[in-house]
């Protein structure tokens, strides 16, 4: 929904893991960033952090649990865009996960969404047990 | 370059894949390689492909990818390790600027033989 003075557009969704309904999503957050104009770079990092973020609610969160949904918030200006992607799952502590860049974890397949996030967002953090992601890419930031 | 191109398709396949000179140059049909479900789907047939191979020298070209997830590194990771293991290798190439960024990030550049081009990753190969 934007707001009347379409100085910020916010929303949520719920999402089952259906690649339908997460592609769905990115292209109506990809609409909201380019209405504020936010860069291709900067749409690029948001679309793949948003993704890892999904895909990890899911997968290690929901624990592919069909049943279970991944909820995405957002709240995007001309100056940022907020998004928190909740999953229902018991939580992690993120400075467990392993440093994928090491030489020896770089052969392991998994573990670098997190790392991602990191790297493309301008803030990230994990609330409560850890089943809630909140990060915010500032455009002065990154752009 | 002399190129002698056999294709095989596979049915609802998410690849393309091309047999240049023995090497087996494999180009994807979608934009956005994030999908978990094609991911699963890409993994499973290059691991077969890979796994029918003597001495397999696989080319992934990347041309017209504009998004690439963290499940498709992994895989890249795993073919990488099989091709090796089996006495074969793994080039990457036509990696867009944004995208390669992803594989300076978590390191993988230097884990994988990147090329610019697919002619140059085939000359890597010594088949060029």
């Amino acid at each position: 929904m934007t707001s009347p003075l379409e100085s910020l557009d916010e929303g949520s969704a719920r999402l089952k893991e259906i690649s339908s309904e997460v592609e769905q999503l990115q292209a109506r957050i990809e609409a909201a960033l380019a209405r504020f104009d936010y860069s291709a770079a900067a749409q690029f990092a948001m679309r793949l952090s948003i993704e890892e973020a999904v895909m990890n609610g899911f997968r290690h969160g929901n624990r592919q649990d069909a049943s279970k949904f991944v909820e995405v918030r957002w709240s995007i200006s001309a100056e940022a865009a907020t998004f928190h992607v909740i999953d229902e799952g018991e939580g992690f502590d993120p400075e467990s996960v392993p440093d994928p860049t090491l030489d020896e974890n770089i052969e392991i397949p998994s573990g670098r969404g997190l790392m991602l996030i990191r790297a493309y967002m301008t803030e990230a953090s994990y609330h409560g047990t850890g089943n809630h992601l909140e990060m915010t890419f500032r455009k002065r930031a990154q752009q | 370059m002399r190129e002698v191109a056999k294709r095989m398709a596979h049915e609802n396949s998410r690849i393309r894949v091309t047999d240049i000179n023995g090497v087996m140059r494999v180009e994807f049909v979608d934009r956005d390689i994030l999908d978990e479900a094609s991911i699963r789907r890409i993994s499973t047939e290059l691991i077969q492909r890979i796994e029918a191979a003597a001495n397999p020298h696989v080319l992934i070209c990347f041309r017209g990818v504009e998004h690439l997830s963290s499940a498709a590194l992994g895989t890249l990771i795993t073919v990488n390790s099989l091709a090796k293991k089996r006495g074969g290798q793994l080039r990457l190439s036509d990696i867009k600027p944004t995208i390669l960024e992803v594989f300076v990030i978590t390191k993988l550049n230097k884990l994988f033989h990147i090329s610019d081009t697919a002619e140059q990753a085939l000359e890597g190969f010594g088949k060029g």
